[in-house]
């Protein structure tokens, strides 16, 4: 938390505040409306963000006339299935955060259990301190937080971890915001089994999985950033691609999107070479053909795309 | 003592001027932080001048991005440590300096006795001084 500016006296009662002129200078209104062009879908999540970005707000113009209230806690929980975007809001809530004030410095360090947890006895403390230590002023995600805890071995080293982090959770709220992430099921295990970690964090957010249409147009605005894009028919393929794939296992959302794409860049640069001795335009180089896209064995097969080998089947071609 | 009118240790930044409060640490440890530098927490109960080794608590912290975490460690030693000398101590590994650069006295004990000139005789009717603290007298850990 941002200390209080000692140049702003404490206004008098009936002073007026401009809260539009305070979401002007916070600049917050960029980092939202970069979130709601960046993040496609996520409406559950979006509205509680700016619900908390809000919050801070009127806390700050609420500081003005000395109305102190209690740093509110923004400890959060994400939850949700595989390639939903949790680190991707993560790493944007520590922007935002920073933006608000609420934290000094807005990076985000990312863990999993083994940059907590020790593998022998006294090594554990450390290890997390030292990881808090680094993630002080900034946000701590913790990935895949459910194997913090593992009740099936009464000797893991996880508790000592997780006690470590409730202490500082609830000391140094004002220097650390922790966000744990991980699949809706095992959360709900892991929380019903530490009730002290569920009461300490405020914030359970939801994920929820994308639609065909949202995984277009995550799909279109990842080759946006890559600088490629697909010809019509191309895009007409992906979207067929993408409602077929749903259906199947594994599947990760907006993570299997970005796998299909790469293996669509890397049949595309085959195709290519195989027609070398044609000279080639920028748009060649930056679009995504339709062949591309239907030479998945999602679509031949109607199984799973085995990363890596398919390659092959082209070349054969 | 005349040259030392508080009779406390002087030695590092910041030793004639009166005790750093917290928030003088942190804008210290942040002006570390901004250059990069490896800063370590150490203690000790020998005030000798030319005891430049202390004893460090935990490792030095590398990579840190804000000083609270620092503020934190110094405020578990002084805690620990209550009546030793605490100091804080910066390292720069840039090329060429390799070094320590910056150190401070971060906690002292309630009472310092100070330091005894100590007279010996040597060859002819030379003298050899040298100085000598009243702490250590007693043993390591009972000083304070």
């Amino acid at each position: 938390m941002s200390e209080t500016d000692p140049l702003h006296a404490i206004l008098a009662d009936d002073a007026p505040v401009n809260l539009e002129a305070e979401f002007e200078s916070s600049n917050v209104k960029e980092v939202l409306d970069k979130l709601d062009r960046e993040l496609i879908g996520l409406k559950p999540v979006k509205t509680r963000i700016r619900e908390i970005a809000a919050l801070l707000l009127v806390d700050r113009l609420r500081k003005q006339f000395a109305l102190t209230s209690a740093t509110p806690t923004l400890h959060m929980n994400f939850t949700g299935n595989p390639g939903t975007g949790k680190t991707t809001v993560a790493m944007r809530m520590a922007e935002i955060l920073h933006r608000l004030g609420y934290v000094r410095e807005g990076h985000l360090v990312s863990v999993t259990r083994d940059d907590l947890v020790g593998q022998y006895i006294g090594h554990t403390a450390p290890k997390t301190k030292e990881v808090i230590k680094k993630a002080m002023g900034g946000v701590l995600f913790i990935d895949e937080a459910y194997y913090l805890y593992k009740p099936e071995n009464e000797r893991d080293y996880g508790a000592e971890s997780i006690e470590i982090l409730l202490q500082v959770m609830e000391n140094n709220r004002d220097d650390l915001v922790v966000i744990l992430a991980g699949y809706k099921d095992r959360m709900d295990k892991f929380f019903h089994s530490n009730p002290g970690m569920r009461s300490r964090v405020a914030h359970h957010i939801d994920f929820p999985d994308y639609s065909a249409d949202e995984l277009l147009h995550i799909a279109k605005l990842m080759l946006a950033a890559q600088n490629y894009r697909f010809s019509p028919d191309a895009e007409k393929a992906f979207f067929n691609y993408i409602s077929i794939r749903m259906t199947l296992e594994h599947f990760a959302n907006a993570r299997s999107v970005r796998n299909a794409l790469d293996r669509a860049r890397l049949r595309q640069a085959n195709r290519l070479f195989a027609n070398a001795s044609k000279s080639l335009s920028k748009t060649d180089l930056m679009t995504l053909e339709a062949e591309d896209i239907l030479a998945s064995r999602v679509f031949v097969e109607g199984k799973l795309d085995m990363d890596g080998d398919e390659g092959s089947d082209i070349v054969a071609d | 003592m005349m040259t030392n009118p508080n009779g406390i240790v002087t030695q590092g930044q910041f030793s004639f001027l009166p005790a750093l409060t917290d928030a003088q640490i942190t804008a210290q440890l942040k002006y570390a932080l901004k250059h990069g530098w490896a800063i370590g927490v150490e203690y000790t109960d020998d005030p000798h001048p030319r005891n430049t080794y202390w004893e460090m608590f935990g490792n030095p912290m590398f990579d840190l991005k804000d000083a609270a975490g620092i503020l934190m460690e110094i405020n578990n030693c002084r805690k620990t440590f209550p009546n030793h000398y605490i100091r804080v101590t910066a390292f720069s590994s840039l090329r060429g300096v390799e070094s320590p650069t910056m150190s401070y006295i971060v906690n002292r004990p309630k009472k310092e006795p100070g330091f005894g000139l100590v007279r010996q005789e040597a060859e002819g009717r030379s003298m050899r001084y040298t100085i000598h603290s009243y702490a250590t007298d007693k043993p390591e850990g009972e000083r304070y």
